[in-house]
Parts: structure tokens; C-alpha cells; sequence
């Protein structure tokens, strides 16, 4: 039975997972949950995930919920197919891609992911982009980016010089970091433009990046 | 001679994630203490281990990491035949374990964090509490703790049926919290409150208690 995953097209936290299975070159299903019905906050989805929040993975009997707890398993599992993005077989460096995946979920994701809120979801509520919010994110935001770029001079990816589930993480919320005034902050840093360049060329993200659009642009 | 030194602060969540995991481990390490007040952490010699400038940082060998639970993960992997168990080794169990995992690290530790900084840290430097924080911080972790309560009513442990990482993760925050006003969330809650009594009297739990100065 192929893997599912619920969850929507356009959604940073589903495409990381989605990102993951192609790099993977697994079989899945993207199954649509209407999350503007809230078909996520009620059941039968919340007895998938209490938390009401998508993705959700379902391999066979195993039910696996919070989009980075997705990625390690599928990562795992797959292992020996496509991409090593976990570096099973070096402690070290599996170490080290755990680190720079923290410092993604820790440190980039909060300062990215409210100004992509401000730019592409409150405009959908009739608001305009809360300048407070997105100027205190872009302060966060370039301490963040100061220490990729003086990472990124000295290692090719993150981890180091081999691609890994690390930089996968950050592709979803930059692909829609960089459609923001804001983009600028990575254009103008060249090491952090040069990795960006390169995660994102990735056929595996190209299988996605389709889906993600919120219909901005075919907003005047 | 140990290869392990740990930078930090015995007062810091994030540094007794780690010394919890060592000790549970029962790992010989140095500890280089910080100081925090005199920003120690925010200069070098600490910036070159965590250019985020926040501690903990660790060194084992050549290897540098920061980040506690990319270090608690390290420690587990590599000395994992010594001390207590602290992962599963199925891989569909262990997969639930990551979930819950992150659980901790999304949803539980950020609104933990904030009610320990207002509730554990601003009595201790005479900061005025924000209240407004307080009650929407509190309104939170009471939701959370209703998913953590009916996990835990079916799992003895939130991880799975072991004590795992999982529930290491939880300890520091869980050591201020039940010190305030917000123990009645926990302590009104059988399962949650069962599992706050188990992992709390652990004895590596109290190692890393006896570090904080008085």
C-alpha cells in the first residue's frame, strides 16, 4: 500500500515532507484536507492528529504527525535509496545535520515563517502586512542569515559539504521567503544566494513547487 | 581522561538537557561554567562553539555541536551501549518517538520557555511579571497537556513504553513550572502527573539538580 500523505499542496510543512519522499523517489499519495472547512480541527482528522495541524503521514499502521518527524523517518527508512540525507554511516556527520536542522527549526522558521504570514496570508483577510512584525522578524532574521552566510564560505551546505536533510528543511518557507520584499536578505548575502541557487534547482523540489501557490498571482 | 566538556549554565534548560543525558548515560565530563550575567556567552571564547551565542555548547574530541537535542541525540548515538537506553530500536516505535519528540520541541517547549523565563527567572533578577504572557501561556499549555494526558493515559511514557529522550527533553522546564502557580496543571492531570512523579526522581535527574548553585 503506497504511503499517504494528508495535507495541502501549497503548505511549507506538507511540501517539506513531500520534498522528502522524491528525493526518496517513494510512491505516495497527497490526500487534500480542507483546512478552510477546518476539516483539520475536527474528527475523523484530529484522531490523526490531536494537534489539528497537516501533514500527516500514514505508512500502513504507523501514523506520524509534525512534518520533521516525517522527514526522519522517511529519511531512515529509504536510506540506501537516492540521496544519503541523514549520513547514516558517520556519526559525526549525522550529528552535525541534526545541529543545522535544529538551528532550521529552532532560529530560521520562526523569523521566516511570520513574514511570509504577513505577505501572503493577511492580505487573504483583508490586512495589510503588519510592518512591526515583519521588521522585528528581519532584525531575527539577519543574525540568522549572518551566521549561514559565514557557514556557507566555509562548507558547501550546511553540514558540511554534502547535501542533507538539513538545507531540505529551509526550502519551503524560502521558496515563499523569496517571492517577499524581503527576498533581498538572501540576494544580497553571496554564499547564502549561491546555496539557495543550488537546493532549490533540485528535481526533487521542482515535483513541488507547482502546488505552491496561495493565488497570488492572480491578485492584481 | 574524558574527551567530553560541556559550556554552560547549571541554571539553563537547554545545558541540563545535556547534563541530564550524561549523567543518565553515566559519561565522565567537564563542565565549563558560563556566566550569563556577564554576557560570557555572547563573546568569544564561547561564540566560536555557538556562533547563536546561547548555551549550551559541546565538544567531543574535534567534534563541536550546539543545539542541546542535536547534542542529546549525538550522546545517545555514539555511547549508546552505556548507561540508560534512552531510544527505541524499532524503527516504526522510534518513529512515534521523533514525533513526540518534536512535539516537545514545537508545541511544548515554546510556551514552557515562556512561562519559566516569567515565572522562574524574573522573581530571581526583580523583573516585573507580564501577566498578559502568563495567562496566555498558561491557556496553552493546558491544551497541550489534554493531548499529553490522553498519550499518556495509553503510552506509560510519552515517547512509548520506555523512558526515552522524549521525556529528558521535558525535565528542565518541568523543574522550574513545578515550582509555580502552573504545577496545578500538571498535578490536576492522573496520567501527566504520574509521569512528572516518575521521570522527576529519577536519580540522574537529581545529579543535575545538585549542580544549580544555591
Amino acid at each position: 500500500m503506497a504511503l499517504k500523505i494528508y495535507g495541502l499542496a501549497m503548505s511549507t510543512n506538507t511540501t517539506r515532507a513531500m520534498i522528502c519522499l522524491h528525493e526518496k523517489e517513494v510512491d505516495f499519495e497527497l490526500v487534500p484536507v480542507n483546512v478552510f472547512a477546518s476539516e483539520h480541527k475536527l474528527p475523523p482528522f484530529l484522531n490523526k492528529n490531536p494537534f489539528g495541524l497537516i501533514p500527516v503521514l500514514e505508512d500502513d499502521d504507523l501514523t506520524l504527525f509534525e512534518s520533521r518527524a516525517i522527514t526522519s523517518y522517511v529519511a531512515e527508512k529509504f536510506k540506501e535509496i537516492g540521496p544519503d540525507l541523514i549520513r547514516h554511516k558517520d556519526i559525526k556527520e549525522a550529528s552535525l545535520v541534526k545541529m543545522w536542522t535544529e538551528v532550521e527549526s529552532h532560529y530560521y522558521d520562526p523569523a521566516v515563517s511570520p513574514i511570509i504570514y504577513e505577505y501572503f496570508v493577511a492580505p487573504f483577510q483583508g490586512q495589510e502586512p503588519n510592518k512591526t512584525v515583519i521588521e522585528t522578524n528581519m532584525e531575527k532574521l539577519k543574525i540568522v542569515l549572518d551566521v549561514y552566510e559565514a557557514k556557507l564560505s566555509t562548507t558547501k551546505y550546511l553540514a558540511g559539504d554534502f547535501y542533507s536533510l538539513a538545507d531540505l528543511s529551509h526550502i519551503s518557507e524560502t521558496h515563499y521567503f523569496m517571492q517577499t520584499p524581503c527576498a533581498s536578505m538572501i540576494n544580497e548575502r553571496i554564499h547564502v544566494k549561491a546555496w539557495w541557487e543550488d537546493i532549490s534547482s533540485r528535481p526533487a523540489f521542482q515535483k513541488v513547487v507547482g502546488g505552491m501557490t496561495f493565488g497570488q498571482n492572480d491578485q492584481k | 581522561m574524558t574527551t567530553i566538556k560541556v559550556h554552560g549554565s547549571p541554571l539553563s534548560t537547554a545545558t541540563m538537557r545535556v547534563t541530564a543525558t550524561l549523567y543518565e548515560k553515566q559519561i565522565e565530563f567537564e563542565f565549563v561554567d558560563i556566566n550569563l550575567r556577564n554576557g560570557d556567552h555572547k563573546k568569544e571564547p564561547f561564540i566560536s562553539l555557538n556562533p547563536f551565542g546561547q548555551v549550551p555548547a559541546f565538544e567531543d574530541g574535534d567534534l563541536k555541536l550546539f543545539e542541546s537535542r542535536a547534542i542529546t541525540q549525538y550522546i545517545d548515538h555514539e555511547y549508546g551501549d552505556k548507561g540508560t537506553k534512552l531510544t527505541i530500536s524499532d524503527s516504526k516505535k522510534k518513529a512515534i518517538m521523533g514525533l513526540w519528540s518534536e512535539v516537545e520541541s514545537h508545541h511544548f517547549d515554546q510556551v514552557a520557555t515562556k512561562l519559566v523565563w516569567e515565572l522562574g527567572f524574573k522573581p530571581l533578577f526583580e523583573i516585573p511579571l507580564d501577566t498578559k504572557i502568563v495567562e496566555e501561556n498558561e491557556a496553552k499549555l493546558d491544551s497541550i497537556l489534554n493531548v499529553y494526558e490522553k498519550r499518556l493515559s495509553e503510552s506509560k511514557y510519552l515517547g512509548g513504553e520506555s523512558f526515552t529522550l522524549v521525556d529528558l527533553h521535558h525535565l528542565p522546564c518541568l523543574h522550574y513550572l513545578m515550582k509555580s502557580q502552573i504545577k496545578k496543571l500538571f498535578e490536576s492531570r492522573p496520567y501527566v502527573s504520574a509521569w512528572v512523579a516518575d521521570i522527576t526522581a529519577r536519580p540522574a535527574w537529581s545529579k543535575v539538580i545538585a549542580m544549580i548553585p544555591i
